[in-house]
């Protein structure tokens, strides 16, 4: 899958010898990018009771990385392959690829494709879509405004002022993270694999403080995560490419391919969404539809109910 | 809820089935131009601009890919409802059972989808996807209630996909997973709920100009939200223990979304697609 | 690209943005209401920012705002997930961002002013974050404390220590506290007061009018100065 993605478009990628340390960077706790206020809901689970201890702190992580991380981690990997395509073109050939796949209507934009932003902001609205919780987007928002701001100082390309200026509201966070991965050498695995493991370290740090766990049990949460890990950043690798191989080896997400690829979209004229035909999915950019959706009721509850929690630590 | 007698699973062969529903409009009314039914999908009108959704047979079933298109016209009203929740069950033949709706709404046209809940009985592998594609100024109800097995039953699998539109932007895009031992019983996902329901409500009437600073607020109440979405629309969601206490729920979420519609004064009947008096009366 | 890159630290003053002050120092000890003592002194001459780290939700800036010192648009508060220190040393992106928030919507600003969560004695702001900044302690922790040192007391560009008014009633030996600081501090000034008796903390607010005052002086002349890894 790897190999993949690297190719094609993506050349060279895998060649930059700085990917894997840029990718503990990129992930370390450490990254001064905001991310240690946030707890993911975390800390309304404990503050409600559904998280006491090291059992339901586990199926709270591994219920986060199938749904949020990986939606993260779908939307790192495709924010990477866009900044990788466009870092060396910033007026190159994406906007053009973007009518591609879609009809000439007013809300993509399309044929504004010499505006470099255009590819950027389209791409953040597939993470709105994807974030129906407005806590949730506020605190995705905030967090991918810190990380670009310190991103850019870390490694900064044209892309990040780019994509800066595209969203100045504030990208979200895993588009920034997927950008900031391509600037710092990553590929769009390894943007995927930070997205996914941030997307379980943030609340498990806050349970260790909230509840005073033990840190190496916690931690050994975390590596009997691995393999989860493993497969959620394949997964989101994947799903960019299901749009090019119908039913392909995508594990997760990958439900769009029977159902959205064979009947429904011959039949009828659908001006959205996965594109049906090969021509269209040779477009960069006309997998980002298609990109996993997985949504976790109960972690919008929590987030919007850490909201109106006046006695709260974090931030999210 | 009605809930279809519990018949042995599959004892017919898996069905492709394609039913279809156009409007149009036809002096300053709704008009139904088609209403195909293709069994299992039976297709009734029961009313103006009313279509009954009437399963004829068990299932879906293991194997069945049936599809439902619903093209609704520039400035036509339509209401689709079920007589009864659905049940989806294991099959003789291999795969999964598949649901797909296909659903456009033109130009100043209203689309209010609220069928019965879908009931995943214990073994079943199914799919369902939705495309709601809507236009610019086309409204929208949409409900979607999934039940995790019948009465004390574990359930089978289900995957989700649910992808709306306005005028090829992106509104909302969510996937849900049922019966995978990843999110099964996470508090971060279901939680202990037995039950699953949302409704998008969306159209011009929530196109608020999203204010640069920060997001609307959310309502929240027990095991359930109304969410504004980052486009014209809301989303209510709720998690309950049962039919009834989601569908509870559920309305209730749903009657907050007029508060986060843009002068909604002057929108108000627009604000939420009419409601017909039910058939099949939920709690 | 380079323009832009400066423009990170640059807020909207081309001619340097404002000065930015740490407020640090144990828990209770004064911070707000120095804070407060602060805007209610410099507020009619200077263009002020306030941004508040409390460690649960945002009590110290409603504080403020209650307090009515300053407009509370001016008031920004920073959440900082069970670690108030981090926020201002280890990971200040959060209260950059606030800071620099404030620039943006007031700008130009004067001074703006980060008070951290109450945290221990080890806690000193990055200068990535404050220019200057300013250690509060109080008398009630016993005179033992300037002695003991650490970071906030010894590197501090001031040391405050308040609520003399309480000496006689802990049995803090005031001289002593200013012997063993000045010991520790290598020349750098300790003020002490009593807020509860001077709401305008007249002696630190000087102290900082000063500061404000070299600070604009020397970024009048020299652009270069306006980053803050070259303040020292
Ligand atoms: N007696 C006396 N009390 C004071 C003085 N200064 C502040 N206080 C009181 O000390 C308490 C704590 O003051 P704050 O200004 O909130 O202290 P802080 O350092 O901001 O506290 P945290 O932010 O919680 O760490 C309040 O009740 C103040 O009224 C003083 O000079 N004398
Ligand atoms: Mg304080």
């Amino acid at each position: 899958m790897r190999q993949d993605i690297g190719d094609g478009r993506g050349d060279g990628m895998r060649d930059k010898p700085t990917g894997d340390a840029a990718l503990l960077l990129l992930a370390d706790s450490r990254l001064p990018a905001g991310g240690h206020a946030h707890s993911g809901g975390a800390e309304e689970a404990v503050r409600l009771g559904t998280i006491t201890g090291p059992e339901d702190l586990a199926r709270f992580l591994r219920g986060r990385l199938a749904t949020a991380g990986l939606v993260t981690a779908a939307l790192a990997a495709a924010a990477c392959e866009l900044a990788t395509a466009t870092a060396d073109h910033p007026a190159g050939p994406y906007g053009q690829a973007d009518g591609d796949g879609n009809p000439p209507d007013a809300g993509t934009g399309a044929g504004t494709g010499a505006d470099p932003a255009h590819p950027w902001r389209r791409l953040d609205a597939e993470a709105d879509a994807r974030t129906a919780s407005p806590a949730q987007r506020e605190a995705s928002r905030v967090q991918g405004r810190l990380l670009l701001r310190t991103a850019r100082r870390i490694w900064p390309s044209t892309v990040l002022d780019t994509l800066a200026r595209a969203v100045p509201e504030g990208a979200h966070h895993p588009i920034a993270l997927g950008a900031a991965a391509a600037s710092a050498g990553c590929d769009p695995y390894q943007a995927a694999m930070a997205a996914a493991y941030i997307s379980v370290t943030g609340p498990a740090t806050a349970a260790v403080r909230l509840l005073g766990l033990d840190p190496v049990t916690v931690h050994r949460l975390l590596a009997d995560l691995a393999p989860a890990l493993n497969d959620a950043a394949h997964a989101a690798c994947a799903s960019l490419i299901d749009d090019v191989v119908p039913n392909g080896p995508a594990q997760n997400g990958a439900i769009q391919n029977g159902a959205t690829h064979d009947g429904i979209a011959q039949n009828s004229a659908i001006q959205n969404g996965a594109p049906a035909n090969g021509a269209a999915a040779k477009a960069r950019g006309s997998g980002w539809p298609a990109l996993p959706g997985h949504t976790a009721p109960a972690l919008d509850l929590l987030a919007e109910g850490h909201l109106n929690n006046p006695m709260k630590l974090f931030v999210s | 809820m009605t809930t279809p007698p519990s018949s042995p699973a599959a004892s017919r062969a898996s069905v492709t089935a394609r039913a279809v529903i156009t409007t149009e409009a036809a002096g300053g009314r709704t008009r139904l131009e088609t209403l195909r039914s293709d069994p299992p999908l039976t297709l009734r009108q029961t009313g103006p601009g009313l279509v009954h959704l009437v399963s004829t047979g068990a299932g879906p079933l293991g194997g069945d890919r049936l599809e439902l298109v619903i093209d609704v016209g520039p400035g036509t009203d339509l209401e689709v409802r079920s007589v009864a929740s659905t049940l989806v069950l294991p099959g003789s033949s291999p795969g999964d059972s598949v649901m797909m709706v296909d659903a456009r709404v033109g130009a100043g046209a209203s689309l209010r989808f609220s069928p019965e809940p879908t009931v995943l009985a214990a073994g079943c592998s199914h799919r369902m996807a939705v495309r709601l594609s809507l236009a610019e100024d086309a409204t929208v109800l949409w409900r979607e209630e999934i039940v995790f097995g019948r009465h004390g039953e574990r359930p089978g699998r289900c995957r989700t996909r649910f992808d709306a539109t306005v005028a090829g932007w992106p509104l909302l895009r969510q996937e849900l997973l049922i019966g995978d031992p990843a999110v099964d019983a996470s508090p971060a996902v279901y939680g202990d709920a037995r039950c699953v329901g949302s409704t998008l409500i969306a159209g011009p009437a929530w196109d608020a100009e999203r204010d640069q600073k920060g997001e609307r607020r959310a309502t929240i109440g027990d095991g359930w939200a109304t969410l504004p979405l980052a486009g014209p629309g809301v989303l209510a969601s709720a998690l309950a223990q049962d039919t009834v206490e989601l569908r509870a729920r559920l309305e209730r979420a749903e009657s907050m979304a007029d508060v986060y519609a843009t002068s909604w004064q002057e929108k108000t009947e627009l604000a939420v697609p009419q409601r017909t008096p039910a058939v099949d009366a939920g709690p | 690209m380079g323009a832009q890159h400066d423009d990170l630290h640059d807020a909207a003053d081309p001619h340097g943005r404002a000065l930015r002050l740490g407020i640090g120092g144990p828990v209770g000890s004064g911070k707000t209401a120095l804070v407060a003592a602060l805007c209610r002194s410099l507020g009619p001459s200077m263009r002020l920012g306030v941004v508040t780290n409390d460690i649960y939700t945002t009590e110290d800036a409603e504080f403020l705002r209650r307090a009515g010192v300053l407009d509370p648009e001016r008031i920004l508060a920073v959440q900082t997930g069970c670690c108030p220190h981090t926020a201002i040393r280890d990971d200040i992106a959060a209260n950059l961002d606030a800071v620099e928030t404030l620039e943006e919507r007031f700008g130009p600003l004067d001074l703006v002013i980060v008070e951290s969560g109450g945290d221990n004695l080890t806690a000193t702001f990055s200068r990535g974050l404050a220019d200057r900044q300013i250690f509060v302690l109080d008398v009630s922790g016993g005179d033992k404390v300037p002695r003991k040192g650490g970071p906030g007391v010894t590197m501090a560009d001031l040391l405050v220590v308040n609520k003399t008014d309480l000496a006689p009633l802990v049995g803090a030996d005031l001289t002593v506290m200013s012997r063993d600081a000045a010991a520790v501090r290598d020349g750098r000034p300790v003020l002490f007061t009593s807020l509860r008796e001077d709401r305008s903390a007249h002696s630190v607010a000087e102290w900082v009018t000063s500061l404000v005052n070299t600070w604009k002086h020397a970024n009048a002349h020299d652009h270069e100065r306006t980053t803050p890894t070259t303040a020292a």
